[in-house]
Parts: structure tokens; sequence; C-alpha cells
């Protein structure tokens, strides 16, 4: 309906008088302006309110006075979550998982698109589409079956796998591989060929090529994955709730939910704030790599 | 020695001949060019020589060795590719020391090397620069570069002009030979222009389908083409070629279009067309610089004739004319003072003395 | 590529053809042993933790609930009985559909109306609007919970003024798929929006200037030009968003826990409900199996599209 509303001038039958289509222009971008601002105020809400309440105190908060304002603005949920040698476990937990999640998806990704998009071999183009596929499998369809997995796998070998951290090491590349693969095919893909011939003449191996020519080359597309690997990991929430239990093992987002969360008290100044910090890694790299951002997320459709 | 041999060479794709059997010996310092239409298998062997397509059958020997199952790198080439391919993320300098360092060349001799390359090729002032920061003549004189430096056995180039503008292709074309002047590297050069081909080479190689028409040196090439294909792509305008019969006439020999016009055939000509000609359909071919205005003072071979001008093309130095003759169109090449008109008639003169006769059925020159 | 096309030559090669030949083969052997090293731990991932879980599944899903016994379709006919079962196939195809339509639109309109402002200024308000993707879903799903609180809701506050409500946001059965379905919209329309928005972008100038020529006003140039130039994005990233939807876990989760009285359940959170906490892992597993048929046709037009373009390039 707003597209209407912004656009019904220029949609009007031309007036043939000089200066009417300017003008035409000029109120349809008003409400364009209009429009956008509305967007962005539903759009920012809740963070805004995360914010807010994340300064108040807990009486404030249950005074139930104006919901929309800090009367008496305190960092007291800050100094206490980031003393709280629980919330920094979850945030370590959260932080090693993205980091090595991260590493290992690259070296699993990179040297596998290079391989299917440059040296062809016996079933690649099916491993091709087969990588995108994976990418369309999602979590809630893994999480059972890999949940058992885990505890056979447990009794086969006496190596305790659920609840611990490291398990979401296992089971997080099964959801970046397959996309950071698919668009780092399509970012090697769209480095010209003569540029490995040249590197062939001059001597270099696959293994050189790959990371002399293709790595620096391709760096915005790494950069892209890498961001994604990051996100995903930093964000995934079922894998976690499914297979990790004890408080020193928690990541984040779980590590709120369950323990700030107690029974039906909900201390929701300090549930803000964890939420807040725990957005905030994601936040603040998307503030200064928005393009690599962007890159990333529309590079799968439109790159594919 | 640098010198390269193709033995039988053959190259298919899936069922597809591409090169189907070429035999080329290219001399120590020898430039030599190889030209044709796009599809023709030029590329494909320039690219089996420098080891980037598998040989499918055949040999290729560089200096001596055959070399088809050595990789591009132990070859001892160097390759200047059409959109240059030089590395993005390195610097001018990086880009031509790339294979030297990774030879693991010492540094001291890496920068002289460096150096003296762009010295030749005037870019010093540009070795920290990166690529994109560069037009497309520089881009190319460092894609030279990065060859020059490697001190190759043979110098490859695969259409390295075609990426640039008209006026910057003249002078680039230029360039390259004065940089084979100077270090006089065994040369392969791949190119769809015959101009480039023409102006560049020691020999030319006109390939056409896979295999190779002719070889010669510009001169012969242009002077005496061996075959239908070679007379209509080297030259431009391009040779005309008129639908003919040869008549014996007594004494003489005729050429007789089929409407009517008959030219005489020099007595220089005669006795070896009568020797060797069939009686199947011929084609005349005549280049346009050898179709001018009839002058007062005909010399020995020039045959006047009648022609109702279509279109003319000034060109400054010449006129360009287009003619109907015997149900083709005829380029002639006049003096622009001759007063030729579009649509007017014109008397313009044949100079049989430098006349191809083609057999038709088989495309060669008679 | 450099001899990736390269097959057996049809008729013997003229010189030494069995050598050329042996060792030619030998040379491609080796570079397709290296690429598919390269490509080995990639392939050992999506078999081992993807490839063989999903079948594995399909197995789980056989078994009675101590896993000790073969119970064939017994989990399924188990299911089928339930009333809560189908409440939830129903509530997943309603929340999926609905947020995607809503998602698609919203982002539609909010691509063509930063396209509609001046080029200078798109970076800032894109950048804005894509803020609620990128927050974890879990992080702004807690403050969509607190916004939605049944006694400090700051939404009901607003409204107290107009004197509506107070609404019961996740109390009330209706209400409670509202808002599931809200969040998803918030968090999901600005993925729409920056697909649509690059494909508007990729859609040239001239075309528009040409149909404008050739006198199409708004609507004609919108549906002639526009949504035709637009129309692959817009259905990869609907059937895309689909499959993420009707997989989603996270804001019915965390929103509603999938009440009240399990009104909100999707197959997500049915099956965590039933597998995890419940601890029957067969039933957890045919539940979640559900999911596949929808997921599957979705893929296949998906896949039809993309490896479509794959030749194309």
């Amino acid at each position: 309906m707003t597209a209407t509303s912004a656009s019904a001038d220029l949609a009007l039958p031309r007036n043939p008088k000089h200066g009417s289509m300017s003008r035409d222009r000029a109120w349809a971008l008003r409400w364009s302006y209009v429009f956008l601002i509305l967007f962005v105020i539903f759009f920012l809400l809740p963070p805004v309110y995360m914010l807010i309440t994340s300064l108040k105190t807990s009486q404030e908060i249950s005074a139930a006075t104006n919901p929309w304002w800090v009367f008496r603005p305190t960092l007291d949920n800050y100094i206490e979550l980031l003393s709280s040698p629980m919330y920094l476990t979850f945030f370590r937990n959260s932080a090693l998982v993205s980091v090595f999640v991260v590493i290992i998806t690259m070296l699993i990704a990179i040297p596998a698109a290079f391989a299917l998009s440059r040296m062809k071999f016996w079933g690649s183009a099916t491993l091709a589409t087969g990588v995108f596929l994976t990418y369309l499998i999602p979590d809630t369809l893994l999480f059972l079956p890999l949940f058992k997995m885990f505890a056979i796998f447990n009794e086969l070998t006496g190596i305790q796998l659920i609840n611990k951290w490291y398990v979401l090491l296992i089971v997080y590349p099964t959801l970046t591989v397959p996309f950071c693969t698919w668009i780092m095919i399509g970012y090697f893909a769209s480095i010209p060929k003569e540029l490995d011939e040249a590197a062939l003449i001059d001597g270099a191996s696959y293994f050189q090529t790959l990371t002399k020519i293709f790595v620096p080359v391709a760096l915005p597309g790494i950069i892209a994955a890498t961001i994604f690997a990051f996100t995903v990991s930093w964000a995934q929430f079922l894998y976690p709730l499914a297979f990790t239990t004890s408080t020193d093992q928690l990541v984040l987002p779980v590590g709120i939910i369950t323990t700030l969360i107690k029974g039906d008290v909900f201390n929701w100044g300090q549930i803000m704030t964890g939420a807040l910090l725990g957005a905030a890694p994601p936040l603040i790299i998307y503030a200064f790599l928005m393009d690599y951002y962007i890159a990333g997320l529309t590079a799968g459709a439109t790159k594919g | 020695m640098a010198e390269v041999k193709l033995r039988k060479v053959v190259k298919y794709y899936d069922d597809v001949e591409a090169v189907r059997g070429i035999d080329l010996d290219i001399a120590h310092h020898e430039f030599v060019v190889l030209v044709g239409p796009s599809g023709c298998g030029k590329s494909t062997t320039l690219r089996m020589i420098a080891g980037l397509e598998d040989i499918s059958g055949g040999e290729i020997l560089i200096g001596g060795d055959v070399v088809n199952d050595v990789p591009p790198k132990d070859r001892d080439i160097a390759m200047v590719f059409q959109n240059y391919a030089l590395y993005p993320h390195m610097s001018v300098s990086q880009n031509m020391s790339f294979g030297l360092r990774l030879k693991k060349y010492p540094k001291d001799e890496i920068k002289r090397r460096v150096d003296e390359a762009a010295r030749i090729l005037d870019i010093t002032e540009l070795l920290d620069r990166k690529p994109k920061a560069l037009s497309g003549g520089q881009r190319q004189r460092v894609a030279m570069g990065r060859a020059i430096v490697r001190n190759p056995k043979v110098f490859l180039f695969d259409e390295p002009l075609s990426n640039l503008d008209a006026k910057l292709r003249v002078q680039m074309r230029t360039e390259i030979k004065k940089v084979h002047q100077q270090v006089r590297t065994t040369t392969v050069y791949v190119t769809h222009d015959q101009v480039e081909a023409m102006t560049l080479a020691d020999r030319v190689v006109v390939m056409n389908k896979g295999v190779i028409e002719q070889v010669g040196s510009p001169q012969e090439l242009y002077h005496n083409p061996k075959t239908r294909f070679v007379a209509g792509f080297i030259g431009s305008p391009a040779m005309n070629f008129i639908p003919c019969r040869l008549e014996n006439g007594g004494d003489d020999l005729n050429v007789r279009l089929t409407d009517g016009i008959t030219f005489k055939v020099p007595p220089q000509r005669a006795a070896h067309y009568k020797a060797n000609a069939r009686d199947g359909k011929l084609l005349l071919g005549l280049r346009p610089e050898h179709i001018t205005e009839a002058g007062p003072h005909l010399e020995p071979g020039e045959i006047p004739f009648d022609a109702q001008l279509d279109v003319t093309e000034p060109m400054g130095m010449e006129t360009l004319v287009y003619f109907p003759l015997n149900g083709t169109q005829v380029c002639g090449r006049v003096n622009p003072n001759a007063g030729a008109r579009d649509g007017a008639p014109m008397k313009l003169a044949a100079n049989l003395n430098n006349m191809h006769l083609i057999d038709e059925a088989t495309g060669r020159v008679i | 590529m450099v001899d990736a096309t390269l097959r057996s030559p049809a008729i013997p090669a003229v010189a030494s053809p069995r050598k050329a030949k042996s060792s030619l083969r030998r040379a491609m052997g080796r570079k397709s042993t290296i690429a598919f090293l390269m490509a080995l731990p990639l392939i050992l991932l999506i078999t081992v933790l993807v490839l063989y879980p999903a079948l594995y599944s399909l197995y789980l899903a056989t078994l009675n609930k101590g896993m000790t016994r073969f119970v064939g379709f017994g989990n399924f006919q188990f299911l089928f009985k339930r009333e809560t079962f189908w409440m939830v196939v129903q509530q997943s195809c309603i929340f999926a559909i609905t947020a995607v339509i809503f998602k698609a639109i919203i982002g539609f309109i909010i691509a063509h109306l930063v396209h509609n402002i001046p080029d200078k200024g798109q970076r800032k308000w894109r950048g804005m609007l894509l803020v609620p993707w990128v927050i974890p879903p879990a992080m702004s799903c807690l403050a969509w919970l607190w916004l939605f609180d049944p006694s400090y809701s700051a939404f009901n506050w607003l409204l107290s003024f107009i004197n509506v409500g107070p609404i019961p946001w996740t109390g009330d059965a209706y209400w409670a798929r509202f808002s599931v379905i809200l969040v998803n919209v918030w968090i999901g329309s600005p993925f729409f929006m920056i697909m649509y928005l690059a494909a508007l972008k990729s859609v040239p100038e001239q075309l528009y200037e040409a149909a404008a020529i050739d006198g199409a006003n708004w609507w004609q140039r919108m549906w002639y030009v526009t949504l035709p130039m637009m129309r692959n994005i817009i259905a990869i990233t609907a059937l895309f968003s689909l499959i993420v939807t009707f997989a989603n876990f996270d804001i019915v989760q965390i929103l509603t826990d999938g009440g009240p009285i399990d009104k909100t359940h999707v197959f997500a959170t049915w099956a965590f409900r039933v597998g995890i906490r419940s601890v029957d892992i067969p039933q957890g597993a045919a539940v979640s199996l559900f999911m596949v048929p929808i997921l599957a046709v979705a893929a296949v037009i998906i896949l039809r599209d993309i490896t479509k373009r794959g030749n194309e390039a």
C-alpha cells in the first residue's frame, strides 16, 4: 500500500505544463522518506528498546512508569553482567566456537571451491549441486539424528561429545561450509581463466595458484564468507540448546535464555543487557564491513 | 637454440577435431605469426605449444626436445594473453618477477632483470603501480615485461592487441616489433588480424579449419597465394573473385566472364595456364589495386572496360569504387581525381599481369 | 579449463600414440586426484554430518521410544491420530506462507523506497534497515518477548493512550500466532529488501527510458519492465525464505515455547519438544521428517533455476 501512495503522483496522467514532472518527483521523494522513516522506526524499535531497558534499574522497570524513557540511567546491569564469571564463560564459549568454526569452514570451503571451480574431476559437477542442496537442509531436520549419533559415538569410543562446547565445532560447519563453498565457487569462477594459466606458465603449482593468486584475488569473497560463517555460528540457537546443558558449556544465546530467566522471575534489565552485548559482535562487524556483509548475503542467489 | 617444431599435431575436443595434423618448423630467432579466422585452430595450436592444452596426437619439440608431456613451467616459454592476465593484487614489478620468485632466483638477479625489461619497455616509472592504475597500453607492456624477464626460449602471444583501440594497436604493433629486434627471442604470435600478421611476421602461417593453408613471408602470401582462402584473407579490401571460363582464341588465351566481357591473358601467364588449367569452373582473382581508372596510356596487360558504379568510398589518397561485374560486387581503387561518382558510369582498367586463376572446385590457385 | 575438456581421442594419435596417451592420462589422473583430495573434507562433511543423519532420521523414525524395536510406520500412525499433530501441520503452513508473503511484500516496498531516493543517501538507509537481520534472532526475540510482556508490555502502554488493549500478545492463541509471524516478518523483511534492491539495481536504466519514451506509465513500467526483470530473484528469494521459515525454530521457541496450549507449535519446535524434552527421539524424528516434502519441492524448483543459470554461464 505504501508503494502506491509513494508513487501515485508519478502514475497520474502527465500534465503538459513544464515543471509538473519534477514536482511529482519531489512529492514521490518526500513520501519515500516518510515511509522509510516509519519502517526504520519499526525495524529499530526492538534494539532501541533493549538499550533503554538495559539502562534501567529493576525498581524502575517494575515501577510501571513510561517504559520508553530512562529516568535514572545506570550502567549497573552492564557492570554486573561483565563481572559475572558465568556470563563471561558464555561469551568466551561463543567466541571460541565462532572463531574455530570460521577457521574450519575456510580450511574446508576454499580448497573445495577451488577444486570444484577449476580442476573438474569425476563427479565434481554433481558435488557442486550437492553442496547447494546441503545448504537447503535445515538444522531442525538434523539435530535429532545427530544427537543420537553422538550418543552412539560415546558408547562406542567413550568420547563424550554431548554437553561439551566443542561438539558445536563438529555440527556448525554443516551450516557454514556448504554456503561458503557455494559463494566461493562463484567468486573463483569470476576470476579469468588466463590468470591461472599465467600462473601455470610462471611455474606455480596448484597449491601456489590457490594461495598466491586465487586467495588474494578473491579476498572480498573470502571476507564475505568469513562474515557469514561467523554470524551464523554466533547466532545459532537450536544445536547448542539441544546438545549442551551444563552452565559452563553454554554459548551466549542459550546461556542468556536458560540462566537469566529463572523460572518465572525475569530480570529484564540484565536479560536485555546480555542480549544487547550478545548482539554486539555481529552488529560491530556489520557496521564496519557492511558492503562485504551484503555481498555475502546476495552472493548465494545472484552468483549461483 | 630455441627452434620450435610441430610434427603432425592433432587436437580433439570430444569428437571435434580442432587442429588436424599441423607440421611447422619455426627457426631460432624467428617471428612467426599464426593468422586465420576465429575457430581455425590457431589459438589451440599456440596453447598446445604452451602446454595449456594436451596434445591429442603428434609431437611438439622446443629446442630439440619433445615437450608433449612437459608441464608449461618446464617448457621455458613465456606467454602474453589477450586480456593480459596480470595478477590484480600485485604491483607491476611483482607481476613481472612472480615466475622468477617461484623459481627462487636471487633477489639482486630478479631486480636486475626486472629493471632491464622495464627499461626496454619504458615502464620503469610504473613498477610500483597496481595493474588497475594502468592504461590498456601500459598493461600490454607489463604483460610483455613479464614475458621478457623470464628470458625464455620462446615467446607466445595470444591475440595480444585485440583489446586495444585501433590507434594504440598500431603503436603497440611497432613496439612489439622493436622489442623483438632487441631481444631476438623466437616468437609465435597468434592474431586474426591479417594486417598485424603482415606487419610483424618474418613468416606468416595462414590457418583455416584446423589445417595450415600456406606458410610464407608476407610478400609471398600477398603476391603468390596458393589457395582461394589465402588470396581472400590476405589484403584489404579483399581480393575480388569473379566467376569466369578460359577460352582459347587462336594463339591467345582469354578469360571470359559469363556476361560477355573477355580479358586477354598476358602472354607470360598464358603458357602456365595452358599447361595447368582444367575445364571446370574458374574464378578470376584480382586485387582492388589492379582495377584502376583507365588512363590514356595502357600498359601491356591492362585491359579497359566500362563499369556502372554503385557506391564510391573516398579514402583520401585513393577512392574505392564498387560496381557489379558478372553478378558479383567488385571493388577497385581509383585516383581520387578520376571523377568517380555514385551511380555514374566509369571507364576502368584491369591489370591482368597480376591476375590469379582459381579452380573453384578445389579452391587452389592455378 | 586447461585440460578438463579433453577426452581420449577417437582416432589414435599419429606419433607414438601409446606413450603420449598413457602419460597424458597419468597427468590428468594426478590432477583430478589432487582436486579430489582438496574436496575430500567437504565430501566427508556432507556425507557424515548431513546425508547420513538425514537418512538415519528416516531409520530412527521407525523405532519405538526406547529405540529397541522396529515399529515401521507406527510413529507416523500415532502422529496421525493426535490432534496436536494436525494443529502443528496447520500452524506451520500458516506461519510459513503468511510470513513469506508479508516479508516479500514489505521487502519489495522498502526496496523501491530505497531505490527511489538519491544514490548517496541509500547506503545509510539500507544500513539501518538491515539491522533486524544482523542481530542474532535469539537475542532480538528476547527483546520482542519483553515488548510483549503480559504485565509490562511497552506496546500496551502506548496503546492504552488510544484506549486499546491490553492485548494478550503471547497469551491468546490468535494473538500469539500473529506475534510470531510479526517477529518473523520483522527479522526476514530486510533480507528480501536487500535481494530485491540488488535486483532493482541490475535493471538497466535504458529499459525504463525506452519504456517511458514508448509512453508507459508508472504501473506499466512496473508490470512490463521491473517485474519481469526481477522475476527470477523474486522467486528464488521467496523459495529460500520459504524453506528457512518453514524450518524455523528460534522465534516460536523463545516467544511462546509452542504455547498457549500448543497452539503456536511448528514442526521444528514440536520435534524439539517431543524428541529432546520428552526424550522420544524416534517420534521427534518422525515429526521433523514432515518438513521434507515441502522442502524438497522448493529445493527442486530452486535447483532447476540454478542449473539453468549454470548452463548459461
